[in-house]
């Protein structure tokens, strides 16, 4: 468990964390998250004191951090940096076993600590034990970062941006491996990132930071549901907070720019455009984009030995939705007239965009989300199931 | 001391077969007087390049190591290496006697230890400074203590960049070392001034080229030692312990 009591830290006039009371439960994963430079690395390296608070107490298992010595305390937390920092020097048994070796263990505890770590991550550690950090990947190697921070089983886990130096698909994976972890090691750990999706996903509890302030500290359904101000829903981003269909408006989720063909085309560029962009209709428009009728790869087929223009074969007057109305409206319609995909126009006929079964379905899954009864099987449940458990 | 003038003498036989190669001619005073020739050699390496290189890395790598721990102390040390490094090899071992430590081996130890301290400080302070801050920051979040940051993560990090003062400091002692002669130091220096008092091209040869390959020798064997006791970790690839 860690604990700040009225915590600040002043770069001299600079007020860098400012008066922070925060309790981070045991066996809980906080995110700290914030646009930098708003104190939350600062936070987090208070806690093993690589930096020294001004004022204020910070309580890691119902102990003042600033009274003990800070070598022993370090030893005694996990800390996790995004640069890696794995040492080049040393194998990777060694790099896994670092803190070990400062507690002086013996030489075969280090080698079956790290053995079995490796295996916790399925890295064999035949394979791994005796290479150097950098004849790995980076995701091979900020695995091993991890397991560093485990090695000496500690309780506290301090993790600085982890997985933010890793590609999209490599830190995805990382997320999920080292949640897997945590369901089983319950450590308590204190976790900074810039990365919204990466707090939501990962965290118990995020705290939101602003100018050194606590500005806001929920569960990530909570905070997408009640974010405290403004500020709050500006950081998470409009699309990520949970709304109802009803207050979404269709522009938010339509196709910004659908394929158009203007209505004095022939038919055999009516396919081919339909060829290239690989859709099996198209919108026409005339000049200034009025929207005036939707034609199908069948109704250029039947049509293109009779020969004539687009305009000639189109179906007119197609089911639109007007831009201002809601997604609720926009699945009624689909629903009551069975067409797959709505024009967005203007109040002068002018096309906005397209609605599709597609499109939609990111705006649904939010809305699904937010109702765990309403929820079927999936990775989406199992946050459900989270919500309920707390 | 005494052969000086007596060796001279007998390396510079009266048989001007100057018909003969310069090269052809080098060989045989060193055939003629392999016991002489040895002997230079053996003071050049030793005396002249091994301890004022050795004692340098002694003080130089502490000092460098101290110097990146106060930002003043990087200061005063460098400074005061870099001027010691400006004095022209002869004023410095012509001032080393008027100081008093009289003339022959010791005066030229002193001087050449003194001009081997500024590649091996400042290497060391480069080296150490420029370990990857985040490595540093990781072995602090570890628990290492400072003591143990700098053996096992600073100093083997710094390795390759102190051996490259170290091999700086070898050559420029084997180069300067040749003016060692004149304060009756030895070294292969003797052949050098010896040829040049008695205009005989292939005896300040006998001097020059050795120094010149024993130089480009040291250099090499020193290259092959750090690669052999470098960790094959810091050996693959680019230096990763060490910013851009």
């Amino acid at each position: 468990m860690i604990q700040f009591e009225n915590v600040c830290k002043h770069y001299g006039s600079n007020v860098v964390v400012d008066r922070l009371n925060l309790d981070v439960e045991q066996g809980n994963l906080v995110t700290l998250i914030g646009a930098s430079g708003c104190g939350k690395t600062t936070t987090l390296k208070m806690v093993n004191r690589i930096i020294e608070p001004t004022s204020g107490k910070i309580i890691v298992n119902g102990e003042n951090v600033l009274k003990q010595d800070p070598v022993q305390l370090r030893r005694g937390i996990g800390y996790v940096i995004q640069q890696i920092g794995l040492f080049p020097n040393m194998t990777i048994s060694e790099n896994i076993t670092v803190v070990g070796q400062l507690l002086g263990w013996s030489k075969s505890r280090m080698l079956s600590r790290a053995e079995e770590l490796l295996s916790l991550v399925d890295m064999e550690p035949a394979i791994y034990m005796n290479r150097y950090p950098n004849e790995l990947s980076g995701g091979q190697q900020q695995r091993i970062g991890v397991l560093r921070a485990l090695a000496a089983d500690p309780e506290t886990i301090l993790m600085d941006e982890p997985f933010g130096a890793l590609d999209p698909i490599t830190r995805d994976q990382l997320q999920n491996e080292f949640k897997n972890l945590q369901t089983q090691l319950h450590k308590t750990i204190l976790f900074v990132t810039h990365d919204m999706d990466e707090a939501l996903k990962m965290a118990d509890t995020i705290v939101l930071m602003r100018d050194g302030k606590l500005v806001q500290a929920a569960s990530p359904e909570d905070m997408l549901r009640n974010p405290a101000d403004d500020y709050v829903v500006n950081f998470i981003g409009l699309d990520r907070t949970l709304r109802s269909p009803d207050e979404v408006l269709v522009e938010e989720s339509m196709i910004p720019d659908p394929v158009t063909i203007e209505i004095n085309r022939g038919l055999a560029e009516g396919l081919e455009r339909m060829r290239k962009r690989r859709v099996d209709s198209l919108l026409v428009v005339s000049h200034d984009k009025i929207l005036s009728g939707i034609v199908t790869i069948k109704d250029l087929q039947q049509n293109l030995a009779k020969g004539g223009r687009i305009g000639d074969v189109m179906s007119k007057d197609p089911t639109t939705i007007h831009i201002g109305n809601t997604v609720r409206e926009a699945v009624l319609e689909m629903a009551r007239t069975g067409v797959g995909y709505l024009p967005v126009i203007d109040d002068h006929n002018k096309l906005k965009g397209l609605i599709t079964r597609a499109s939609l379905v990111n705006v649904l899954s939010d809305v699904l989300w937010s109702n765990p009864e309403a929820q079927p099987e999936g990775s989406a449940s199992d946050r459900a199931k989270e919500v309920q458990v707390r | 001391m005494m052969n000086l003038l007596g060796a001279a003498t007998a390396l510079f036989p009266i048989q001007m077969t100057s018909k003969s190669s310069v090269f052809a001619r080098v060989v045989k005073v060193i055939s003629d007087n392999p016991d002489e020739f040895l002997t230079a050699l053996g003071q050049h390496v030793f005396n002249l390049v091994l301890i004022p290189v050795l004692l340098a890395i002694v003080v130089a790598v502490p000092l460098g190591i101290l110097a990146t721990r106060h930002a003043v102390l990087e200061k005063v040390f460098l400074t005061i290496v870099n001027i010691l490094q400006t004095i022209p090899s002869l004023a410095l071992l012509t001032l080393l006697i008027v100081l008093g430590l009289g003339i022959g081996t010791r005066p030229a130890i002193v001087a050449l230890f003194l001009y081997s301290l500024l590649p091996i400080l400042r290497n060391t302070v480069v080296g150490i400074k420029n370990v990857d801050p985040f490595l540093k920051e990781a072995a602090l979040g570890m628990g290492m203590t400072g003591w143990q940051r700098l053996r096992m993560i600073e100093m083997p990090l710094a390795f390759s960049v102190i051996m490259g003062g170290i091999r700086t400091a070898a050559v420029i002692c084997i180069g300067t070392g040749t003016l060692a002669a004149y304060i009756g130091a030895g070294g292969l220096g003797q052949f050098i001034v010896r040829g040049l008092n008695f205009f005989r091209e292939e005896l300040l040869l006998v001097g020059a080229v050795p120094s010149a390959l024993l130089a480009l020798l040291t250099d090499y064997l020193l290259g092959r030692f750090e690669r052999k006791v470098t960790p094959r970790g810091l050996a693959i690839g680019d230096r990763p312990g060490h910013q851009q």
